[in-house]
């Protein structure tokens, strides 16, 4: 199968959710005593790093299938908005506060809009299948 | 449901004039099953609500039982199976099966980890002066692996399966390939299911 070369969209994504899912463990493994919150800005930094580098890579895609990007992007969105509010609900009925609060609903930022963006990514670059069949 | 006949996607395999292969029409995300996951979605929210230690439980470990066993099913079993199957049998086994996935798994993960964390707090498992606190942060490791497997590699190959599968000629090489990822993916995870069931047999047995 003949495919055309694209940025890693696909592992960048992977590894920016990694580096949030490891802030969160961070943060939960050391409740209920105070936490420094160093490291986990850091990896919330780095993640945040990743996310803005796989919108630019992706944006100097030239003829990548935008409509089909944005079509499954958007309904993504709107259920990991859901997911990701759930989480925040939780995080407010468990009374956490301060600095933890902050670094979290970030990281939930990152995952509900880095989600969405490698599912469209993952459909968007198999739009032209059909015409790969027909040649 | 209906059934559809479509043009045979095994064009690149076969005679120009191949039989067409019967796939059984189906929507991306069952819209019926919409209703089902928002019915878990209050229950599991009254049961957070209440801080009740039946329902929390209940969640947790039905939720859990059926995502390990999804997982272990799917990977260990059933992924080697589909392997072996003709690109039809593949096809119409895909078009039946994924769809569902498509509710299931984040519905039954969403009531296992929520219920479960909040049991945690009830319980005071989650707090590091626990003596097994040691075990749950090794289950916050391998459910983050699990997690950022499924959502990056696992999540998008199912729904770019339906969506090719949706195409009036479905290319069957990209199929076969996004569903090798599904299917290897889903492997890694019924692996690290087995640890899973290890720590969580360890916390509760004390």
């Amino acid at each position: 199968m003949n495919e055309r070369e694209l940025p890693p969209v696909t592992q960048l994504g992977m590894a920016s959710l990694a580096l949030i899912v490891a802030g969160g463990i961070y943060l939960s493994a050391h409740l209920p005593r105070h936490v420094p919150l160093g490291p986990a800005v850091a990896l919330l930094a780095a993640s945040v790093l990743l996310l803005l580098a796989n919108i630019f890579a992706l944006s100097r895609v030239k003829d990548f299938a935008w409509d089909r990007f944005f079509e499954v992007a958007k309904w993504s969105l709107l259920a990991y908005v859901v997911i990701a509010g759930m989480i925040e609900y939780a995080f407010l009925k468990d009374h956490v506060s301060g600095g933890s609060l902050v670094v979290l609903t970030l990281s939930l930022a990152v995952f509900s809009v880095h989600v969405p963006m490698l599912m469209g990514f993952t459909v968007a670059r198999y739009a032209d299948s059909e015409e790969r069949v027909a040649a | 449901m209906t059934d559809t006949a479509i043009p045979a996607p095994a064009v690149h395999e076969g005679p120009a004039h191949a039989p067409p292969i019967e796939r059984p029409d189906f929507e991306i995300v069952p819209r019926r099953g919409l209703v089902l996951v928002a019915v878990v979605a209050v229950l599991l929210i009254a049961a957070i609500e209440s801080n009740k230690l039946w329902p929390l439980t209940f969640f947790h470990v039905a939720g859990g039982a059926a995502w390990t066993i999804i997982d272990l099913f799917l990977g260990l079993i059933l992924g080697p199976i589909i392997g072996r199957m003709s690109i039809p049998a593949r096809v119409e086994f895909t078009t039946r099966l994924m769809p569902k996935m498509v509710l299931i798994m984040p519905t039954v993960v969403t009531a296992t980890l929520a219920a479960g964390w909040q049991l945690g707090v009830k319980l005071g498992t989650v707090y590091s002066f626990n003596p097994l606190h040691g075990w749950v942060v090794a289950s916050y490791i391998i459910v983050g692996v699990m997690a950022v497997l499924a959502l990056g590699l696992l999540e998008p190959a199912n729904i770019a399966v339906l969506v090719e599968l949706k195409k009036p000629r479905p290319n069957p090489a990209v199929i076969e390939k996004l569903m090798k990822r599904f299917i290897y993916c889903a492997g890694v995870l019924g692996v690290m299911q087995v640890a899973t069931l290890v720590i969580m047999t360890k916390l509760s047995s004390g």
